[in-house]
């Protein structure tokens, strides 16, 4: 058990490359953080310099109020799972997960015991004695996590490890990780391309780009206060609706101004957004999320207590997705097009004229010339 | 499919190419086999490709334990344990090394990995000729000139080259992740090597031992140059002894002695062959 802290963490290549420009995070203990970002992010150096696999170029890496850098992986408290699993193809299941324990010259008993009590945790009792290559992809998925588990570490590491399943099984992995999470309280960094992982699985989530994390916090937080147009269209799925235009005075609030099938169109913002009278006439960019579009019954049902009503717009639908629950409807809006997420009896068909509602309560607005997030 | 099931006359071109190949090929080494089989009389009298009438050994025998090369008769015996004693340390040293080489290359690069790796590839194209001046001296100052363990220290320097080589390629295809969960499990560089690179290298073990077996037993010039008198492999011995003639030319000694030469190459050929293709296409398909 323990928690974590990077101040400041920076990583340059010998050849001049920033892949890391000063990482700030601090988790506590038991806390599940999930580093998300694109490739290229920074997010996958990131773990392995937390595993002592690269060197820290400057900075401090401490776990349990421990500073780590000069210490190698095995003497961290760490375990790691990886996208690949890195089962050691000539050993059995068994030879696997008890490795790590030979290396550390636990006794044969002590050993036998581990594997016995990790295994059935994981139910992989069954599979001890066969090698990784007679194993499915969920199986070696377990005997991947089996092996962290016999480390007892303080400190779990995973890079990707749903990655090269199917969706099914991920689906399934994903809520087995989260209940051994609650059942162990363990300190998790797990690494992640997919904000749905992001968003399900964490307590804490760092949204990164380019070497930098643009925002840092729980998963609701950042998916209703996105810092920047970035982290607002990565996380959300499908993605967050920008649209472009103008801020106006409308009575003592605002509205967002733009143009709409060669009209004049005004959403007006409710009282609760923040005075924005500093950016009054001038170009924002309005962000929305696709469930904050939708039908007029359905928007109707969610009218908030201060007496703000949705925008009602006519747009013409282009195509419509039915997921089940709901229908995702997509439609041209200003010359952009949205994602509106709609009850499945009021979609309308390609080609129809549909009318949508534009709740603007939980709509965030963004500076167009930098992307960052208007206060 | 069903143009498989008639012979088109391109198939059936191709058939007949192939076959006539594989009559040259096999040709030859026929004839070794007859002849050295034959009695010299026989030889004398009967046709290059018929089959001998009475099979004698009297040949082999010979060749091996009896026949002249230059002024002692011991036949090829003595040669051909010189060089087992040369080829075997020298095939398993410079294959190890290469191993451990090839390892370093792929998974522990360091600063200049790159420019020694390159290095060490020209190494691959050197010709023997152009070492042989400096190595005589360099085994000379080692004390080491005219011994098999001189010979020995020759083909596992002029060796590495090439194991290395084909280690690295090998190697590389090791996923990086397996090596970075091993040293997370606490395992250094031996024990890693041990214990998860060995026990999955036996097609490329199969690959370097066939490729520097073939070359470290049938190498001519650094046996005819680098050994002496009692530690001369089967190369020189086989030439010395096709070179000596008393009176009349032994063919079917001399064919004998030629197979009994070249059965070490293709006994481990047979043996590790099959692991021979598959390991120098291993690294290249699985990605």
């Amino acid at each position: 058990m323990s928690s974590l802290s990077i101040r400041n963490a920076r990583k340059v290549y010998p050849n001049g490359t920033e892949v890391l420009k000063g990482i700030n995070i601090d988790i506590a203990d038991g806390q599940f953080l999930i580093l998300v970002g694109g490739s290229g992010s920074g997010k996958s150096t990131l773990l392995n310099m937390i595993a002592g696999l690269e060197d820290i170029s400057s900075g401090e890496i401490a776990i349990g109020n421990r500073v780590v850098n000069k210490l190698p992986p095995k003497d961290r408290d760490i375990a790691m799972v990886f996208q690949s699993y890195a089962l050691y193809p000539s050993m059995t299941v068994r030879e696997n997960i008890a490795f790590g324990l030979g290396v550390k010259k636990v006794p044969k008993a002590e050993q036998e015991a581990t594997v016995k009590r990790v295994a059935e945790t994981l139910q992989i009792t069954h599979l001890l004695d066969r090698r990784p290559a007679q194993l499915s992809g969920g199986q070696r998925q377990r005997v991947a996590m089996g092996r962290a588990l016999a480390r007892k570490p303080s400190l779990f590491l995973f890079d990707e490890p749903l990655s090269n399943l199917d969706a099914k099984l991920r689906v399934e992995m994903r809520a087995e990780i989260k209940l051994m999470h609650q059942r162990l309280g363990t300190t998790i960094v797990y690494v992640t391309h997919d904000q749905i992982e992001a968003m399900t699985l964490g307590d804490r989530i760092a949204v990164m780009k380019d070497g930098v994390v643009q925002q840092f916090g729980s998963p609701q937080e950042i998916y209703d206060n996105p810092l920047n147009m970035f982290v607002a269209g990565f996380i959300g799925s499908p993605s967050m609706n920008f649209l472009r235009g103008k801020l106006l005075a409308h009575g003592a609030g605002s509205a967002f101004a733009l143009e709409h099938a060669g009209e004049a169109t005004l959403l007006p913002l409710p009282s609760s957004h923040a005075s924005l009278a500093a950016w009054h006439d001038k170009e924002v960019v309005l962000g929305i999320r696709p469930e904050y579009v939708t039908d007029t019954v359905s928007a109707r049902r969610s009218q908030t207590p201060d007496g703000y009503q949705p925008t009602e717009v006519d747009c013409t639908v282009e195509m419509a997705e039915p997921t089940g629950p709901d229908t995702l409807v997509f439609s041209w809006f200003n010359g952009t097009r949205i994602t509106c997420r709609t009850h499945p009896r009021a979609a309308a068909m390609p080609g129809q004229t549909m009318t949508l509602a534009f709740d603007l309560s939980k709509a965030v607005l963004f500076d167009p010339a930098t992307e960052q997030r208007l206060t | 499919m069903n143009s498989a099931k008639i012979l088109s006359p391109g198939r059936l071109f191709l058939y007949v190419l192939l076959l006539l190949f594989a009559l040259y090929y096999i040709t030859p080494l026929y004839v070794m086999l007859s002849t050295s089989f034959k009695t010299l009389d026989e030889i004398r009298s009967g046709n290059l490709l018929s089959m001998p009438h009475e099979w004698s050994g009297a040949a082999w025998d010979k060749a091996w334990s009896s026949a002249c090369t230059g002024v002692t008769c011991a036949g090829l015996q003595p040669f051909f344990w010189n060089s087992i004693k040369m080829a075997v340390p020298s095939v398993l040293i410079s294959t190890f090394i290469g191993a451990v080489n090839g390892y370093v290359f792929a998974h522990w690069r360091f600063r200049a990995s790159e420019a020694v790796f390159t290095a060490l590839l020209v190494g691959c194209f050197i010709p023997f000729q152009v070492v042989i001046l400096p190595m005589a001296g360099v085994l000379g100052k080692l004390g080491l000139a005219n011994t098999t363990t001189g010979l020995v220290f020759v083909h596992v320097v002029y060796g590495i080259a090439f194991t290395t080589l084909f280690f690295r390629n090998y190697y590389i295809s090791v996923p990086e992740e397996l090596i970075k969960a091993a040293r997370i499990d606490g395992a250094g560089f031996f024990l890693i090597f041990w214990k998860i690179i060995l026990p999955i290298s036996l097609p490329i073990f199969m690959v370097s031992i066939i490729w520097q077996f073939t070359q470290i037993w049938n190498d001519f010039l650094f046996g005819v140059v680098f050994a002496g008198g009692q530690s001369q492999p089967v190369t020189v011995g086989l030439n010395n002894l096709v070179n000596t003639s008393t009176g009349v030319k032994e063919y079917n000694v001399d064919m004998a002695a030629a197979i009994i030469a070249a059965l070490p190459t293709l006994f481990v050929y047979m043996v590790a062959g099959r692991y021979f293709v598959r390991g120098l296409t291993a690294g290249a398909v699985k990605g």
